[in-house]
Formats: structure tokens, C-alpha cells, sequence
């Protein structure tokens, strides 16, 4: 049932992972910018969580101002070419549209913001000059979205920053967690490099922060620290035959695909259980490597799920088949997956129920979970002062981002539980005010 | 079924398409084949003592996607030999002998005129243009334009070629002048049998922002040029309205200037034209655009029971007064179809920067939606104009009709404004904000600098 064959080299791979949001050719840009209306308050400003003056950068790039366009488009978001290609455009500035009102298709902003800030990277063409030095240094925990945009926010205000990631490579779920077919590791990385050059913070890779001595290292060396560690791995979910072999987590699978392209092999049955994006996008990509019978395993209705529908399409699209009101009650196996037995669900008065006697086995060699993230609380509850929600997300103050330590500010997913990129650029920008105002005072 | 007969004093084509004198009509090859595609008649590119032109000769105005929507040239009449288009001519009439071939002419003086009008004539041309518009290389000959320019010298050459001509004469007018109908009677007086206009508009067409030459290029520098396309469409309809309605002016006219579809050219014929001459949209699309110029036109004729193009040649002549004329009491309102409305707000933007600030925002993300403050809108149409929906704003009549009063009655009652501070002024009666309230108006979040 599968279309595709599974990639035997990284040409194949490019080609079952072509970006779904390519980059438009200077004659492509010219049209498309050509369409837009620059409407008076628009919607697509509202609807982006930076805010970016989206006429106005549509307007430059017709104007043939691409660079100016890219310093717009910079200004509000730091992120710029990553958001325009993994951005869920079609919920965001592209759902607000007017054209959406009038039955034509909407502009390609995404595409078009891709186009501006490219032309930026491949210029290596600078646009800001770093602040004085203000003497005040500042440590940020992960170089993913939060910690990037925070980081070049400080370095704009002069103070000095280093960033401490874990991993070997920059920017977090854009290169680590994003589905191939979005961005491709040499687009997120290309940015990363060009920021890192015109900002002028310090990346310490292979650095993770893993205890009480890490933190109090810190605590010493700096002013602020900001913490932008974003989720830990794949959720528990508690039922037996998790710990077979081939008993995966979407997270995880998900960064080996990213950096092992082709080199992954996925079975022929993968069973994909979760309703989220993330979900949509194991199912998309287990489809795309050539698996011929993928299915999506979700325990309430397909109305339910939390995917975007364009998601939950562009799995559809792929041959992959959703399987609704069904709850995973054992992973089945010996040694390795060998099915899943689930048991039927129904809806009674806004509360899951399993129906009784409604067991059913669906055979597979994969599971891949993708039912949630845990939060990092381990590493979280060292901090004095720290305070966690329910849920494991750090408590801040929602203007400043100050946590209940003061010296430690924190955004991005380990705050919100798992937000789009743009969603962390915008509050690690928002962090690094909050932290200037309180080491300046 | 309509019938598309064209008759412009005496010279005859099955449609009132012609393609103007112009690099469209260089050669009896391609008239041929416009004539094979539908074309009506054809200018044949001004003959004269052949020139020698340069290389990089046309420039383009762009708007946005849209390419050539004004076009300019700095090309010259003919540069082949005469005797190579007179045989031409020859072979096209021999094998389209229906279709009208018009010689276009510019030479300098009495006796070359009288030489090159017989030698057309032998060749078979139905008629004759004289070109007196050309505004760039030629003119600075003394020839083109630079006799369009001077009425008394125009009428001259026009009485010349009248001296021998057999064929009817038609005399093509330059608009690089203030009033047209001064060469346009000067035609009339000197014999010509029809008018022709617009001829090009002295232009230059861009900047090479770069190499801070204008456009074309030629080796480094520019001259100007003579402009055309869709873009000079405005200004050609209205010198046709000025030669149409005046009642000197009693000859035919052609009509030239941005015609690029029927549309266009049923425009030019309810301003009084008897045919349409085009050039740019064949130089940007090829002859098939003859398809839909003929099609479009006999459509709208079969839709408004029009048998032949005299049934509503000048048709809109006797709407276009002088603006004393026109009735103060008239009075439109702009009116938003909410269920169209896209939440665009450019209507609000253009009002409220552009206009008259009768538009107003809820400042609700949640309604979009602009609506009209009545009382402000002087019903300009800006608002209508700019709005990107097919019939979303549309302008609605609030007088009642009965009543009339122009300019001109006030001025003879002596009611109208006669010093700086008269209270008779028309905009004492129009609701403004103070200037100050301009600073502390709101304004989206992205707008502040």
C-alpha cells in the first residue's frame, strides 16, 4: 500500500523526503509577492506569534528589497527561514488571509519568508551590529528556538553569552525533531551559522547541565541563567510490552531519522499510537521510509485528535491509515513487538470508555509511541526555588519569564509543554527582556 | 449577427482592427500574416528615405506581474529600401485585396511627398497616413512630431499630398501638445480626409537606478523615447473625445492609444473612433490576439442589439459635458456588502489616509469588517476603487433625483465662493478631525516605527 520504496541512499531519501514547503525561485517570489493585498491591520501580522510586518517584507521582496525584507522578517522573528518552512502556516499567518474570505488561495508567506531571510544566509549579509558590552554575562541551557532568540536578543542589549547544548548541533527540534520533509538539516544548520556569526555568543556542544554542581557553576560564573531545555523523551505510557524490542518513542525515532537519513530501516508494519502532530508526523515519515502498512492508533475520535488537519493529510496522503477509538492495552511479543492488542473505545458523555469485550490484536513489527514527552524535572528540581506545574512545566512569570528563582529566567517548551518553533522564538525574545531588566536594575 | 464592416473615408477592411504603423507592420510577411489571423487593415510602417537605428531600442513599464503595461521606443520610420515595401505592398493587396493596406508616410519636402504618394498609390495602398507624430530621432530631422507640433506647417504638407493624392489621406497626430484639436483642425483645413491619434508620447520610460542611465540603453546612454501600451489608454481617450466633439473636426478618426482588448476598443469607437489601430499588445502577444478583439466585439454588439459599429460610434460623446455642467446635487454614498467584505481594510486605509475619513474600524480583531460614517463620505469612489472584491462597495444615489444645479447656474445666480474665507466654500460643509487628533489615532501594532 505504501508509495514509497524504502531509500537506499541519500538521493532516494532527499527524494521520499522532498520539502513539502520548497524554496521558491526569484520568479516564483516576484508572483506570489505580486498577490498580496497589504492589507491595513493584517490579519497575518495578528495571527503570527512575532508579529512580523508580513506586507511589509512581501512588499520589499517585490520591490526587489530581499535583504530588506530578511531584516524585517529578523527584527520580530530570529528564526525567520526555520519558521517559514516548519511553521504550521496554514493555522497561522496563512489561515488568516483574507484571500481565505474570497475563496483564493492564500499568500505563501511561509514560503515567502523562506525566500527573504535565504537570500540573508546566502549573502551572509549582515544586518545587526551587537551591543556595547554591558559587562553582565549570561548562561543559556540548550541552543534550541528559546535559547537561540534569547541569546541574540542579549547579545543586541551587550551582554556576554554562552550557550550550553547538550547535543552536537544547534537550533533543537528544528534539526532534531521536525519532520524531514519540512526543513533539512543543512537549511536549519545554515541559519544557526549565521546567526552564531552576526551575534557572537558562544555554543559549548556536548555540554549537557546534569547536576547540582553544573548549576552551581553557573550560578557563579553568571548573571542570569536561562533555561530553554525544551522536553525530555517519550512518555511512559504504562502498559505491558513497552520495553520489548521495537517498542519505540516518536521523539526518538524521529531524531534518528533526522540524523541517519537513509541508513534507518522501518519495517513493513509499524503501528503509530497518538493523535498529536507529532503522531502525523512518525506515521508520515514510517510511510515514507518504505514501511507498506502503516497504521495510526488513536483511543478517541479522529474529530478529537490534537493534529492540525493538514497533518493529519499530509499522513493520509501518504497511505497512512488512522484507526480511531481504539486504546493500546498491551504490546504484544516475545522479545520483540509482534502486535498490539487494543481494545475498543467509545465517548459517553464527553468521558473515554473502553467497551467491554471489544479486545482485537493488530499485528506489527514496530510500535512507535508518540503519546507525549516527559518534562525534564530531575534536572528542574535541583534548582532552589524552582516551581513546577502539575505537569512538569516550569512556573514563570508570563511577562518577564522570570521563574520563582530570580536567577533563572526559562522559556520555550519547557514552559509551555510543547509549542511550535515560533511560539519559543517569541518568548525566549520576550526572556531576554525580562532578563536585561532585572540584571540592570 | 453583427456585422464588423469598417468604412473609414473610403478606405474599407472587414473589421475595425488595424494594426498601427509600427515594427508590427515592417514587412509584407507579416502583414500577410495578419491579415491570415483576422486582422483588418494594416499602417504599413512609415516609408521615407530609409534610416539606420540602433541596437537596444525599447524600454518597459512594469506594475508588479504585469509586464509592458506601458512600453516605449526609440526606433525610427522603415530601414529598408523603398522599392523592397512596394513590392510588398503589392504582393499583400494582390492576395488580401479586401483588407485595408494604408501606406504611413514621413518624408521632408513638396516633392518628395508628391513622388513617394504615387509611388503607394501604384503599389495598391487604399490609403494614406501621414505621420506627424513620431517624437523622437525624426523630429529632431524636422519631421514627425515637429510638424504635428506647428498646426500651420501641418496643414501645408496635409494640402501637398492632397495635390496628388487619389486615396484618402489620413493625418496622424502627435499628443506632445497641449491642445489637439488645433493640429487636429489644421488636418481638416489642410484637406485630410481622416485623423489618426494617438501617435507615441514622449517619455522616458525608467532608470537604471545601477548604472544611472535611462531605459533603453544604448552603449551607455539614452534619449527619449515615445510611450505607449495600456498605460497612455486614459490619455488617448481623451484627445479622441476633444477631436470627436469638436465641430470643426468632421472627418473620421482612428483611434490609437493602449488598445489591448474589445473592451478597449468599443471604448474608442463610443468616443467616436471608426476604427482602432493597435500596436504594443501585438508587439507583447502576437497577432492571435485578433481572436478575442473580434469575438469581444461581436459578443457585446449581439448583446446590445448593435447590427453595425454606426449604431454606437460616439455613443458616449453626448455624455461628456464640462464639468460646470455636471449636477451638484448628485449625491452617492459608499455602501460595504458586509457578506463580501474580506477584512482587507484597504478601503479604510485609503479613506482615512487617502480621502475624506468616512470610514471607520470596530478595532474588534473579531469584525473585520469596515463600515461607512455617512455623513463624512463625499462619495469620491476611492473606497469602491480600491477594494480588492468584485462588487463589495458599491456607490448608492441618496438624492432623489429631481433636483439639478451646476457650477454654471450658481455662477450665474452669484452664488458661488469668491473670496478666500467665503462661506459659500463646499468644504466648510465636510466634517474633519482636528490635526492633532491624528497622533493619537490608533494605529496596528506594526505601523510604529
Amino acid at each position: 500500500m505504501s508509495e514509497y520504496k524504502a531509500p537506499k541512499s541519500e538521493k532516494d531519501f532527499e527524494e521520499n523526503f522532498s520539502q513539502i514547503k520548497p524554496l521558491m525561485s526569484d520568479s516564483e517570489a516576484y508572483y506570489e509577492s505580486s498577490r498580496c493585498l497589504f492589507c491595513y491591520d493584517a490579519p497575518c501580522v495578528t495571527a503570527c506569534p512575532t508579529g512580523i510586518d508580513i506586507p511589509l517584507f512581501i512588499r520589499q521582496i517585490n520591490t526587489d528589497n530581499s535583504l530588506g525584507a530578511a531584516k524585517t522578517i529578523y527584527d520580530s522573528n530570529t528564526f525567520g527561514y526555520a519558521c517559514g518552512k516548519v511553521c504550521p502556516t496554514e493555522v497561522l499567518c496563512e489561515g488568516a488571509c483574507v484571500y481565505n474570505h474570497q475563496d483564493v488561495k492564500p499568500i505563501e508567506i511561509g514560503r515567502l519568508q523562506s525566500f527573504a531571510t535565504g537570500k540573508a544566509i546566502e549573502k551572509n549579509h549582515k544586518i545587526y551590529t551587537t551591543g556595547k558590552p554591558n559587562g553582565k554575562k549570561v548562561a543559556i541551557i540548550g541552543a534550541g528556538p528559546a535559547g537561540i532568540s534569547c541569546a541574540c536578543d542579549l547579545r543586541m542589549y551587550g551582554c556576554e553569552v554562552d550557550v550550553y547544548e547538550a547535543k552536537d548541533q544547534p537550533s533543537g527540534l528544528t534539526v532534531y525533531g521536525v519532520a524531514p520533509y519540512k526543513i533539512t538539516n543543512k537549511e536549519a544548520l545554515d541559519e544557526m551559522v549565521y546567526l552564531e556569526k552576526q551575534f557572537g555568543y558562544k555554543v559549548h556542544y556536548r555540554k549537557p547541565i546534569l547536576n547540582k554542581a553544573d548549576l552551581e557553576n553557573l550560578e557563579k560564573k553568571y548573571d542570569a541563567i536561562f533555561i530553554g531545555i525544551g522536553l525530555g523523551s517519550t512518555s511512559s505510557l504504562n502498559i505491558n510490552g513497552e520495553n520489548l524490542e521495537n517498542c519505540i518513542g516518536a521523539t526518538e525515532f524521529v531524531e534518528e531519522l533526522r540524523m541517519k537519513h537513509h541508513k534507518v530501516s522501518v519495517p513493513a508494519k509499524v503501528i503509530v499510537l497518538g493523535g498529536g502532530n507529532t503522531a502525523m508526523d512518525a506515521a508520515s515519515e514510517s510511510a515514507r521510509m518504505g514501511s507498506e502498512k502503516v497504521i495510526l492508533a488513536y483511543r478517541r475520535s479522529k474529530e478529537a485528535m490534537g493534529a492540525y488537519e493538514f497533518e493529519y493529510d499530509l499522513a493520509k496522503g501518504v497511505g497512512v491509515k488512522g484507526m480511531f477509538n481504539v486504546s493500546p492495552v498491551e504490546i504484544l511479543g516475545n522479545g520483540k513487538v509482534e502486535g498490539v492488542k487494543f481494545i475498543r473505545t467509545q465517548d459517553v458523555n464527553g468521558k473515554l470508555e473502553n467497551i467491554a469485550g471489544s479486545e482485537f490484536t493488530e499485528a506489527c513489527d514496530w510500535v512507535i509511541k508518540a503519546t507525549g514527552q516527559s518534562k525534564q524535572v530531575e534536572l528542574l528540581k535541583l534548582i532552589s526555588g524552582m516551581e513546577l506545574d502539575g505537569k512538569g512545566r516550569i512556573l514563570v512569570d508570563p511577562k518577564t519569564f522570570v521563574t520563582k528563582n530570580p536567577k533563572y529566567f526559562a522559556a520555550g517548551d519547557a514552559v509551555s509543554g510543547g509549542q511550535e518553533v515560533v511560539n519559543a522564538v517569541a518568548d525566549g525574545r520576550r526572556a531576554a527582556k525580562g532578563i536585561m531588566d532585572s540584571i540592570m536594575k | 449577427m453583427a456585422n464588423l464592416k469598417t468604412n473609414l473615408a473610403g478606405i474599407k477592411s472587414p473589421n475595425p482592427f488595424w494594426l498601427a504603423s509600427a515594427p508590427p507592420t515592417n514587412s509584407g510577411y507579416q502583414i500577410m500574416k495578419a491579415f491570415d489571423a483576422g486582422w483588418g487593415g494594416a499602417v504599413w510602417k512609415t516609408l521615407g528615405v530609409p534610416v539606420v537605428n540602433v541596437s537596444s531600442r525599447y524600454g518597459a513599464v512594469n506594475h508588479r506581474d504585469n509586464r509592458m503595461v506601458g512600453f516605449n521606443n526609440i526606433e525610427l520610420i522603415t530601414d529598408r529600401p523603398l522599392a523592397d515595401n512596394l513590392r510588398e505592398i503589392e504582393e499583400v493587396k494582390k492576395r488580401f485585396p479586401d483588407h485595408a493596406v494604408i501606406a504611413s508616410l514621413m518624408v521632408e519636402t513638396k516633392e518628395e511627398w508628391h513622388q513617394i504618394v504615387k509611388d503607394v498609390e501604384n503599389a495598391g495602398s487604399d490609403g494614406i497616413e501621414l505621420n506627424f507624430g513620431c517624437p523622437h530621432g525624426m523630429c529632431e530631422r524636422g519631421m514627425g512630431s515637429a510638424v504635428g507640433q506647428e498646426p500651420k506647417v501641418l496643414k501645408t504638407i496635409v494640402s501637398w499630398v492632397k495635390e496628388v493624392a487619389k486615396v484618402p489621406v489620413i493625418v496622424k497626430l502627435t499628443p506632445n501638445i497641449s491642445d489637439i484639436t488645433r493640429p487636429g483642425l489644421a488636418a481638416v483645413e489642410g484637406g485630410g480626409d481622416a485623423i489618426s491619434l494617438i501617435n507615441t508620447i514622449q517619455s522616458i520610460v525608467g532608470v537604471d537606478i545601477d548604472k544611472f542611465v535611462p531605459y533603453p540603453i544604448v552603449d551607455g546612454k539614452s534619449t527619449n523615447g515615445g510611450y505607449c501600451g495600456p498605460a497612455v489608454k486614459p490619455i488617448a481617450l481623451n484627445m479622441l473625445k476633444n477631436c470627436a466633439q469638436h465641430p470643426g473636426i468632421n472627418i473620421p478618426i482612428s483611434g490609437i492609444g493602449g488598445v489591448e482588448n474589445w473592451r478597449d476598443a468599443v471604448e474608442f469607437i463610443l468616443l467616436g473612433a471608426t476604427s482602432v489601430q493597435v500596436c504594443t499588445a501585438v508587439m507583447h502577444y502576437g497577432f492571435g490576439i485578433i481572436r478575442e478583439l473580434v469575438s469581444g466585439l461581436e459578443r457585446y454588439m449581439d448583446e446590445k442589439g448593435f447590427q453595425t459599429l454606426d449604431d454606437f460610434r460616439g455613443k458616449a460623446l453626448p455624455n461628456i459635458m464640462h464639468w460646470e455642467d455636471l449636477n451638484l446635487k448628485y449625491k452617492v454614498v459608499a455602501n460595504i456588502n458586509k457578506d463580501k467584505c474580506i477584512g482587507c481594510q484597504l478601503c479604510y486605509t485609503a479613506c482615512e489616509d487617502g480621502a475624506h475619513q468616512a470610514i471607520g474600524l470596530s478595532g474588534d480583531m473579531t469584525d473585520r469588517k469596515p463600515f461607512i460614517i455617512e455623513e463624512n463620505c463625499v462619495g469620491c469612489n476611492l473606497c469602491s476603487l480600491v477594494c480588492p472584491v468584485e462588487d463589495c462597495i458599491s456607490m448608492d444615489r441618496k438624492d432623489d433625483g429631481k433636483e439639478t444645479l451646476t457650477w454654471k447656474d450658481r455662477t450665474l445666480a452669484g452664488n458661488i465662493p469668491t473670496t478666500f474665507n467665503d462661506p459659500l466654500a463646499g468644504g466648510l460643509h465636510h466634517w474633519v478631525p482636528q490635526p492633532e487628533e491624528a497622533l493619537t489615532k490608533a494605529k496596528p501594532k506594526h505601523y510604529s516605527l
